[in-house]
């Protein structure tokens, strides 16, 4: 490199093999770099292709209808799958609310103080706590402190505790998106804040608000481990029929199948997994097409 | 402060109010102007407390786990928790020493991060510099689904599906290995550490680029002597979270890892990690409010100090490098 600043230009050759080599290693490292992307998307194939081979045959009526069961061939989804709807349906109730209100209040009304930053810190971090520990603090504090057992609420609690930092976040990026010229058309109108905020913000802001909840429910729906922790059972061969009533939930049925030695049971899994990702495909579809169609109605 | 309560069922009408004049009528008379401060004052302090709950959670999350784990070091020294090699807190011989989960945990981190750092960096500089817009747009979203995977999922792929293939390559190896929780691990975190990186790929201003094109240098030397050290930064960061996920994850050593609490780094055998270990306790009929139970909340305490830590820290670079270039 540093012979380009001499005066006399040498001839082409003495360029010749840094040129190739240069060229060469570019050529390399651009197949690198595809080869790495290629990998991300060949494993997730293998993922799909490995599951669904294993697990689509397994689902039927049969398999979504009947309770778990010692016998592989008469173990069924139902009370998993009960206990995932009563679980997500509270875990909506409690952190939807929460969330968008938060969300509101640090876009629109606080001011930049310390405590501000603080809570803006806060939320930061607790996105990154290990979902585990969000397990620790509902077994302490929901099962244990407020003696509520190991039933359906105790699990939402926990799960709107875990998935909050998402919809606030999700929110926050939706408010923010919303041009201030509506908030001062709004005010013009001798809107006071909140009139401004529910009339003009929230409908502007509310694709992406019902998105990123969708999301951080998807979010819920596939949570393991701090369910486990706080105590929700494994074996479960009745329906839950309210909020405090004991409970299992997808998942952890289907961890409880892997965990098991015999191989009927796994495929049993897979089955599980299968039903898992179709729900899981179902609530994303569902976020994009209502991001599509709210952006269209804005334009 | 019934619209407070009204806020999501307000949404739809809200449309056609905000155009009606009548909706803010000034001739109104001042009885209504209160209401309306009330309601405003309401409705901010419902908010705040929206806010505070975050603060509140945190404060939830140190109590709990340091009311649990201060009761257990009154029974176990710290020392011997945070210094032995033995970890039989359910046996007979009960022995507290945690360092066999901490070195199962790091060593997992370290498989799955060797496999993620390297893919997910390639794959961000593959997205930033070199793919078409519409070949990005094309493999974004489908990075992401790999991210969106429960990770009870992976735990089943990394048991039923790479555990048999390593078994055919490396005869010795175990049912429950390290080996293939790690790798598997390492594909989970890598869409998070690809789409970090690209962040701070894209930060580094188009100037700095072109002025190195323009010194003749190829694609591959702009990206690799300009656009990555001036990333790196964001790039640490990325990693340092990726690190922090890797420790953090649970169910996926909890399928494939096993359960057997020890020492060294021999990736085709069994390890426990400081996750699984809490999963086994909450699954088995380990009665609470003993020291075996309480055994949880330390480890859990040490899980959350860890990643809290390199949250911070990963924080802190991201700062840096919005700062160097914004």
């Amino acid at each position: 490199m540093s012979a380009q600043s001499t005066a006399a230009i040498p001839s082409a050759d003495v360029w010749r093999p840094s040129q190739t080599r240069r060229r060469w290693s570019g050529w390399l490292f651009y197949g690198l770099a595809v080869f790495s992307t290629l990998m991300g998307l060949v494993m997730l194939g293998a993922l799909l292709y490995d599951i669904f081979t294993d697990g689509a045959r397994e689902v039927d009526w049969h398999f979504l209808s009947n309770y778990p069961s010692r016998i592989a061939d008469n173990a069924g989804l139902r009370s998993a799958l009960l206990g995932s709807l009563w679980m997500l349906a509270f875990t909506a109730i409690i952190a939807f609310p929460l969330g968008v209100g938060a969300a509101i209040y640090l876009e629109e009304y606080a001011p930049d103080n310390w405590l501000t930053r603080f809570i803006q810190l806060n939320i930061a971090n607790l996105a990154g706590v290990p979902s585990i520990v969000y397990g620790l603090l509902g077994l302490g504090l929901f099962v244990r402190w407020l003696e509520l057992g190991r039933v359906v609420l105790a699990g939402s609690m926990t799960m709107a505790l875990l998935i909050l930092p998402l919809i606030i976040v999700a929110s926050r990026e939706a408010i923010r998106a919303v041009p201030d010229s509506l908030r001062e058309g709004s005010y013009a109108l001798g809107a006071t804040r909140w009139q401004m905020v529910r009339q003009t913000v929230l409908p502007s802001a509310a694709g992406g608000i019902l998105t990123g909840t969708i999301l951080a429910l998807a979010r819920a729906i596939g949570e393991t481990a701090p369910l486990i922790t706080i105590g929700a059972l494994t074996y479960v061969a009745f329906d839950p029929n309210g909020p405090l009533d004991i409970f299992t939930v997808l998942p952890i049925q289907i961890f409880n199948w892997v965990s098991l030695p015999q191989k009927e049971f796994h495929s049993l899994a897979a089955g599980g997994i299968v039903v898992l990702l179709v729900v899981l495909l179902t609530a994303n579809s569902l976020a994009v097409y209502l991001r599509y169609r709210m952006q269209r109605r804005l334009q | 402060m019934d619209n407070a309560r009204s806020l999501p069922r307000a949404q739809p009408a809200a449309g056609t109010a905000a155009s009606e004049p009548g909706g803010f009528d000034l001739t109104r008379s001042r009885r209504d102007s209160l209401r309306r401060k009330l309601v405003e004052r309401g409705v901010h302090a419902i908010l705040f407390l929206c806010a505070l709950i975050s603060v509140l959670t945190t404060t939830g999350i140190v109590i709990t786990l340091l009311g649990e784990t201060i009761q257990f070091f009154g029974e176990v020294p710290i020392v011997d928790f945070l210094t032995g090699t033995r970890w039989t807190p359910l046996f007979a011989s009960k022995s507290f020493g945690v360092l066999p989960l901490v070195n199962g945990t790091i060593v997992v981190a370290l498989v799955a991060i060797v496999v993620a750092v390297p893919i997910g960096l390639l794959t961000a500089i593959f997205l930033s510099e070199f793919a078409p817009t519409r070949l990005r747009s094309l493999v974004k979203p489908v990075l992401e689904v790999l991210a969106g995977i429960p990770t009870v999922v992976y735990g089943y792929f990394a048991l039923q599906f790479v555990t048999p293939i390593l078994r055919d390559i490396f005869p010795q190896t175990q049912i429950f290995n390290v080996a293939s929780a790690g790798i598997v691990m390492g594909f989970m975190i890598l869409p998070m550490m690809a789409s970090i990186s690209e962040d701070a790929l894209r930060a580094v201003p188009r100037d700095l680029r072109e002025g190195a094109f323009a010194l003749g240098a190829t694609r591959f030397e702009v990206v690799s002597r300009v656009v990555v050290p001036g990333a790196l930064s964001g790039i640490l960061a990325a990693v340092i979270l990726s690190i922090s996920r890797a420790i953090g994850e649970t169910m996926i050593v909890a399928i494939a890892a096993g359960l057997q609490p020890q020492m060294g780094f021999d990736l085709l055998r069994s390890m426990e990690t400081m996750t699984a270990y809490i999963v086994q306790v909450s699954l088995g009929d380990t009665p609470q409010g003993g020291i075996e139970f309480r055994t949880i909340f330390a480890v859990g305490t040490l899980l959350f100090v860890m990643t809290l830590v390199m949250n911070l820290l990963s924080d802190l670079l991201v700062r840096r490098y919005r700062e160097a270039y914004e």
